[in-house]
């Protein structure tokens, strides 16, 4: 691991006990897993005092039935400093049934449309958000799209010998027809 | 502040009226625009011609295609990931490609890394065409389209003998490169590279001095670094504002300490300054293009792993370019092993050890990075793309808020934002 | 016929259908709904390489009411259907849409929730142009096989 990411690492130990976990690295990249009640504290800390000006990327992961239910989704901030080659990545677990997580709009900015996205795609809720509400589907649009739960959609398609294949997640059913809503055959 | 709520097909407007101030209209530069770069909706408040706030509604191109990446296999991924920032494909499909190999712990030829910086560079001039071409036409220097888009097939000729496609190629492939560069290719780019600064001191003759294009683009739509920093924007846009960051000299993912050339700065932060840098940024491509194929090192172009590498030889035939015939009879006459190794390859596709990654590269727009997520399987857990359009696009009300109506169209075009990247 | 025998030169004779038909398809002027990567297809159709302006369609209306072909080039989202379906219902008879790509024929590579299957599925197309994206060459193509169906169709039923 870079000299200087490992001190790092060690001082926001030092300074957050609890909050900041040991940093793994995993191909050549190093995380580090922070609490969900001390997010704002220590990206505050990161940014001010160890120069992580830039917010990267901020996303989430739906892990579901790969970790338990209190590690369902998996947002993950990709911090970068501006001038030096300095990478790390915040790890922060949100449970399945509590999908909340405090917002980091007012530490980067950049946070706000990409938790829009998290919100639209995964229904996780960020708390001090100003305006929290679907970026990319209709605004009446049911469910979030991105979650492991939630169908690929489509239509049959036509193939020859008068099949209709469904689309890869639901291959093994009804091939006879399209499969469209409110289409005859 | 007003507007808060915005609704799909625009029928929002008693609501949204009744909430802005005496003086102020509502407008929307709906998503079907001349000018507003792609299906980009903007809700603008205005007070006479002046702006006084403005908001960006997105999502009329979504098209799912980081839920679509989890169905098909790692390989049949770098033909979706492509279409997301349609102007730029060799950039996204060889940051896919990056974050694949990184999770396999390999590494592809060198000739097939420097493969892949010199298509990235020529993908940059042309993405950087494409963007003079539509922001000269939106400011109303109709001949710049013309220009730019008869320069643009020059590198669309080169992008099609090389790998057969004008735009969306999947050339790029985990481990390498698809096929290796056919004959006459090195020639063509030659070409090309000898006939373009040329066509460059054209267009800046045409438009650097130009009094219309400098009122137009001077003093508009400021970003400094500090506001550019903290709302994630990156590329041209942090560069103009004097910030010399650039991934091609801090980021050691593709090959390019190998190459001598400038990062493009400028100090102003405004539209004029952006112009300036990306037309520098042309130059600078050119240059490291010149530099790859003068030394151009050989050796195949795909990883010699059986386990990964795509397992036809591709050939030119009678009939065109497939699966050469020679390989064809070693499967279906000669050896059991190979066709059942081809078969499963081909539908099934090779399994990627569980972890995940993140692969930032520097984009015509700025840093695209590729968050990956695997389970251990043949297909992508997750794939999510950090695109710099959509990051960028957060600035634009921040840059357009004081200026006149018409100077929106200018923002947004010094901007480039490509909405398949903002929408995926 | 004898009729034409007794004119004088540089007189022309033919019947209405023949001559609206003919004016109509000769400068259709296209709608811009470019949405992807088509959008950059017909922009370099429409750019000098691969001209357009030689069948009369350079001119890319903004606005709808001053259009007659829809050229829907691009995948359309659930977002968009609502917008298309306004466009096209702003334009004047008569007009044509032209379906470029597969994403706007079929819903492309995109078979998901995200997508609509096909832009039949809101307006009716008139020509459909495979391909991701098509070329501008084979653009053309459609656009002049909508020639030939501009000039067969009758006068009478619109």
């Amino acid at each position: 691991m870079d000299e200087r990411l490992e001190q790092i690492c060690a001082r926001a130990r030092e300074r957050f006990p609890e909050r900041v976990s040991e940093p793994a690295e995993a191909f050549g990249e190093v995380s580090v897993e922070v609490a969900r009640e001390g997010l704002v504290e220590v990206a505050t800390w990161l940014r001010d005092e160890e120069e992580f000006a830039l917010l990267a990327d901020w996303s989430a992961v739906d892990h579901l039935d790969v970790e338990p239910d209190e590690r369902r989704f998996l947002c993950a901030a990709h911090l970068a400093s501006v001038s030096a080659p300095l990478r790390l990545r915040l790890r922060v677990f949100v449970p399945d049934g509590d999908e909340t997580c405090p917002s980091l709009v007012g530490v980067w900015p950049a946070a706000d449309c990409q938790e829009r996205e998290m919100f639209d795609f995964f229904g996780i809720r960020f708390e001090g958000h100003p305006d929290l509400r679907r970026i990319f589907m209709p605004e009446e649009w049911d469910g979030h799209p991105q979650r492991k739960d939630y169908p690929l959609g489509g239509t049959n398609v036509q193939y020859q010998h008068g099949q209709f294949i469904p689309p890869p997640d639901r291959r093994g059913q009804d091939t006879t027809t399209t499969g469209y809503p409110g289409r005859i055959s | 502040m007003s507007a808060s709520e915005v609704f799909v097909g625009g029928q929002d407007w008693d609501v949204v009226s009744t909430r802005t101030g005496e003086d102020t209209l509502v407008i929307n530069m709906g998503p079907q625009h001349p000018s507003t770069h792609g299906v980009l909706r903007l809700v603008l408040e205005i007070d006479g011609e002046t702006i006084v706030n403005a908001k960006s509604v997105v999502g009329y191109l979504h098209t799912g295609i980081e839920k679509n990446t989890e169905v098909r296999n790692w390989v049949q991924g770098v033909t979706f990931v492509t279409r997301m920032d349609y102007l730029a494909p060799f950039h996204n499909e060889i940051a896919y490609c990056l974050g694949v190999e990184r999770l396999l712990g390999i590494t592809a030829p060198e000739r097939a890394q420097v493969i892949r910086v010199l298509l990235a560079e020529l993908n940059r001039i042309s993405s950087h065409l494409v963007w003079l071409a539509t922001s000269g036409m939106e400011l109303g220097a109709l001949s710049m389209m013309l220009y730019g888009f008869r320069e643009r097939e020059m590198i669309l000729d080169i992008f099609e003998h090389i790998t057969g496609l004008r735009m969306n190629h999947a050339y790029v492939r985990p481990g390498g490169l698809s096929t290796d560069l056919p004959d006459g290719s090195i020639e063509k780019i030659r070409e090309f590279l000898d006939s373009f600064p040329k066509r460059i001191d054209e267009y800046e003759g045409l438009l650097s001095e130009n009094p219309t294009w400098i009122d137009r683009n001077a003093g508009i739509g400021i970003l400094d670094a500090e506001t550019a920093i903290g709302l994630g924007v990156t590329g041209p846009l942090l560069r103009a504002a004097g910030v010399p960051r650039d991934l091609r000299k801090t980021e050691s993912t593709l090959p390019y300490e190998r190459y001598d050339f400038d990062v493009a700065v400028d100090d102003a932060a405004d539209c004029l300054a952006r112009f300036r840098v990306r037309v520098k940024e042309m130059r600078e491509s050119l240059r490291i293009c010149r530099q790859v194929i003068d030394d151009l090192p050989g050796g195949p172009v795909m990883i010699e792993d059986p386990k990964i590498a795509w397992p036809a030889k591709l050939g030119l035939g009678p009939d065109g370019l497939g699966n050469e015939p020679g390989y064809i009879q070693k499967i279906m006459g000669e050896s059991m092993e190979a066709l059942i190794h081809h078969f499963k390859l081909v539908t099934e596709g090779f399994k990627v050890p569980a972890g995940e990654v993140y692969v930032p590269i520097e984009s015509p727009r700025g840093e695209l990075g590729y968050h990956l997520v695997s389970s251990g399987g043949t297909r992508p857990w997750r794939v999510h793309v950090r695109d710099p359009s959509f990051i960028n696009l957060q600035a634009m009300p921040g840059m357009v808020r004081g200026h006149l109506l018409a100077d929106v169209v200018a923002v947004v075009a010094s901007l480039d934002p490509v909405m398949g990247g903002v929408d995926r | 016929m004898g009729l034409e025998e007794h004119l004088p030169s540089g007189i022309l004779l033919t019947n209405v259908t023949n001559f609206v038909q003919w004016a109509r398809k000769s400068s259709l002027w296209p709608a811009t709904f470019g949405l992807a990567c088509c959008a950059i297809e017909m922009m370099a159709t429409g750019a000098s390489h691969h001209d357009i302006a030689r069948f009369g369609m350079e001119v890319f209306r903004a606005s709808p009411r001053q259009a007659d072909l829809m050229i829907v080039a691009g995948r359309v989202s659930q977002k968009m259907g609502p917008v298309l379906r306004t466009i096209y219902d702003q334009m004047p008879e008569p007009k044509w849409v032209i379906s470029m790509g597969v994403c706007a024929t079929s819903g492309g590579m995109f078979n998901n929730y995200a997508i609509i299957q096909g832009v039949d599925q809101i307006v009716p197309v008139d020509i459909y142009v495979p391909g991701c994206p098509p070329r501008p060459e084979m653009l053309m193509d459609g656009i002049l096989k909508l020639h030939e169906k501009i000039k067969n169709t009758p006068l009478v039923i619109r």
